[in-house]
């Protein structure tokens, strides 16, 4: 199937909000390249569950393609009509499958050399569709904050090393009580500022009552689908033949109840974490991997406003000997091993903020749980500083808040 | 700094930056000199070479970034490279893979010295013949001299093309660790205990390909390797990864059947899949002490010593911090200039030492440059020859 033959009929399977998206925008639909239009639909058909964020950024591109002329629509596509596709691509059921697609797509283009120019005509789709509206108003500046550390009673591992250049790195923080700061200080920006899904608090062990207007997802909460879709990927991998196309499109198809995510009445909510697991690697196993990954879709999806990451030990990997010797036990936890995960999470997390919109203004914290030493980055923060008084973390936080 | 991503800056510039970078940290750490004031007389050695030269290519796999190795924060990690190898090596700072950035597909294109375009995940051969079979058919060598130790099933059909001018009973010997202990302890052990430690990849933790390859099994080994199944498992639980246990059998194979091409395939750094930057960090602490130990064993082994050049480079790197488009070390997605841009170190008694290479070389170009150094033709490969260093 080719776009130009799409018709309303086509979009019958979608969720009733994605259909009457694709239905609005069929012209355009079908006006599209093959190497286009089913990485659109990918976005599209879960449209039911998308963010406000999300929704708005398809509506500036339905909109940026929708203005333009003849010659402008022609122009902003011929790099990716230029890419050579095959008869087998088409044959896709890209319309309902355009996850399969995209993952078929992928591998034609590594495999024929074309990577790189599908790559360069992605980027420069993305910075001109970004640029052709203006950035949603936002009610307040980002902040982004990260606990790393907790259970590590003594550090010789250098901290912040990547964030100090942006910010000032305290060694004397007082903290006493200090998590408690920290969601207070989110819970108050939810109160004062609130947006659904705005305000965020993920949590890499059990979470902590947050406030209301705070989106929460933590990894213990999640334990049982954890355990339930591990379960049914250990199952498909003890198949007498195992088929990896199989088990995607597998995991694809799982749905939030099916994982035991459908309890919180929060059908979004329960997408994302669903799609945290079966999207992200390493996420069903390590609680670190857990919250940064978690916390870069938060960032790229529903780009809050206030996150709250709070990183807890994830289990220690064993060596080989150990696992030679040892009969089964519980996994044993690795502290010292999930500060420096956390210490580079907290990094990326950073990196993955200033990526959004007000990136001039966004301020962000990371502390080292329970211990003196902190990075605060923002405009009213010096850069590449070194602080050795004293200071309150209340007091640094209502700095950057 | 604003936005996080870098502006106007073309891959390449990134890709030469990068060379600089590493180039100019390297002069201050070693004192290195550039390869243009000792260029000559090593260069153009080509087909006249000794019979009893060997070859040792070690990958530092599965994916190491600059920034965790060569750059200033990684320069605690490589201790071994830095301060043991790198004064005895030529070293060369702009080595690009041009490939697909999958670990199999991306060794079978530097054993082949062409890019392969196959699935990475499939049991296929590599459609072009590999080093092997080149280093086999014209050097007229028996299958006990070239072998392939490698992390996993996968990489059963490293060792011999689908070539029909080469192909069959031309290639490589190959070994897998994991598999051979798997099998050691399938009696008595219980698998699910194993499975973590056994897994195939870490990649796509969940596949493991049909073998149909032409490697070693367990009721070989003794005879191949002298080495007992009981001894085999015995070591095993004094390691600690599956790369340790790779390094274990290589240095069997030296010392048993001595070959004068060995590929190693080092593989632990790739649990950066898993998105856990210490384990990925230890992993490319470890590896660098296994450089360093197959190094020395090269110096130990009568067979080796003093007539054995040693390659060490990674497949490739890893997706940079700065690509939104990827999420840092933990994979290699992108195909940015981060991820594609690597290096090579070669040592040897016929190598300058304590040299840096600026050029910029191929992945591709080992196997040519294999060629120069034991004189038999890669004239399949797009690569060419390193002359720097053959």
């Amino acid at each position: 199937m080719l776009p130009e033959q799409l018709t309303a009929a086509s979009f019958a399977a979608y969720p009733q909000e994605a259909r009457e998206v694709a239905t609005r925008e069929l012209a355009l639909l079908r006006r599209l390249p093959l190497a286009f239009l089913p990485l659109l639909l990918r976005e599209l058909i879960v449209y039911d569950w998308k963010f406000p964020a999300e929704r708005a950024d398809l509506a500036r591109q339905f909109q940026y393609l929708g203005k333009m002329t003849a010659e402008q629509f022609q122009a902003a596509m011929a790099a990716f009509v230029r890419l050579k596709l095959t008869r087998e691509l088409e044959q896709i059921d890209w319309v309902n499958k355009p996850a399969i697609f995209s993952e078929q797509l992928s591998a034609h283009l590594w495999a024929t050399h074309q990577i790189d120019s599908f790559r360069a005509a992605a980027v420069d789709y993305v910075q001109k569709a970004t640029a052709s509206g203006p950035d949603p108003a936002m009610p307040t500046h980002r902040l982004g904050i990260a606990a790393i550390g907790q259970g590590v009673a003594k550090n010789d591992y250098r901290l912040f090393r990547k964030l100090r250049p942006q910010g000032t790195y305290f060694t004397q923080v007082r903290a006493q009580g200090g998590m408690r700061v920290l969601l207070d200080a989110v819970a108050k920006r939810a109160a004062a500022h609130a947006a659904p899904y705005g305000h965020w608090y993920i949590e890499g062990g059990a979470a902590v009552a947050a406030g209301a207007g705070v989106t929460c997802i933590s990894y213990e909460a999640l334990a049982a689908p954890r355990a339930t879709l591990q379960a049914r990927m250990q199952k498909t991998y003890e198949a007498a033949v195992f088929d990896p196309e199989a088990f995607r499109t597998m995991l694809a198809q799982i749905k939030p109840e099916e994982a035991g995510l459908a309890g919180s009445g929060d059908a979004v909510l329960n997408r994302f974490e669903l799609s945290l697991l079966t999207e992200g690697s390493g996420t069903q196993v390590f609680a670190t991997t857990f919250v940064q990954w978690a916390a870069r879709e938060a960032l790229r999806r529903a780009q809050p406003v206030t996150l709250l990451t709070r990183y807890a030990p994830r289990q220690r990997e064993k060596g080989m000997n150990e696992l030679l010797a040892e009969r089964e036990r519980a996994p044993e936890l690795d502290p010292r091993g999930s500060l420096i995960d956390a210490d580079m999470g907290a990094y990326y997390t950073w990196l993955n903020q200033q990526r959004l919109p007000g990136d001039d203004r966004a301020t962000f914290l990371a502390w080292f749980e329970d211990h003196g030493e902190a990075l605060a980055i923002g405009p009213q923060m010096a850069r590449g500083k070194q602080s050795d008084g004293p200071a309150e973390l209340a007091e640094l936080v209502a700095r950057i808040a | 700094m604003g936005n996080a991503d870098r502006k106007a800056t073309s891959p390449r510039e990134v890709s030469q930056a990068i060379a600089l970078s590493r180039r100019n940290f390297l002069r201050t750490v070693t004192g290195a000199a550039s390869a243009a004031a000792f260029f000559g007389p090593v260069a153009g050695r080509g087909m006249a070479a000794p019979k009893n030269r060997k070859a040792v290519v070690v990958t530092f796999g599965g994916g190491a970034r600059d920034d965790e190795t060569f750059m200033p924060d990684g320069q605690e990690n490589i201790p071994h490279l830095l301060n043991e190898l790198m004064p005895q090596a030529t070293f060369l700072t702009n080595v690009v893979n041009k490939g697909i950035l999958g670990h199999y597909v991306a060794t079978a294109s530097i054993v082949t010295g062409v890019y392969e375009t196959f699935n990475n995940f499939a049991a296929v051969s590599p459609n072009n013949p590999t080093v092997f079979e080149y280093f086999r058919k014209d050097l007229k060598r028996p299958a006990t001299d070239a072998w392939v130790v490698a992390p996993s099933n996968g990489f059963a059909r490293i060792g011999e093309s689908g070539n029909r001018q080469y192909g069959a009973g031309l290639g490589a010997g190959v070994i897998l660790p994991k598999r051979l202990l798997s099998a050691a302890l399938s009696s008595a052990a219980d698998g699910a205990r194993y499975q973590h430690l056994l897994r195939d990849n870490y990649e796509t933790p969940l596949y493991a390909p049909t073998l149909a390859g032409r490697q070693i099994e367990l009721d070989q080994m003794a005879d191949v390797l002298k080495l007992s199944v009981d001894d085999f498992a015995a070591h095993a639980r004094n390691l600690v990864s599956p790369d340790e246990l790779s390094v274990y059998i290589a240095r069997h194979l030296m010392r048993q059947l001595a070959p004068s091409l060995l590929w190693i395939t080092l593989h632990d750094i790739d649990i950066a899949h898993s998105g856990t930057f210490s384990l990925y960090v230890d992993g490319i602490q470890r590896t660098d002490r296994l450089c360093a130990e197959i190094w020395q064993t090269i110096q130990k082994e009568p067979e080796y010593a003093n007539k054995t050049t040693m390659f060490i480079l990674p497949d490739f790197g890893r997706d940079s911090d700065i690509d939104s488009g990827g999420n840092g070390f933990q994979h290699h997605r992108t195909g940015d200039a981060v991820s594609r841009t690597t290096w090579m170190m070669v040592l040897g008694p016929e190598v300058k030492q304590n040299v840096v290479v600026d050029r910029g070389v191929e992945s591709t170009d080992l196997i040519p440059t294999l060629g120069a150094y034991f004189g038999f033709d890669a004239r399949l490969s797009t690569g060419k020859r390193i002359a720097e260093v053959v």
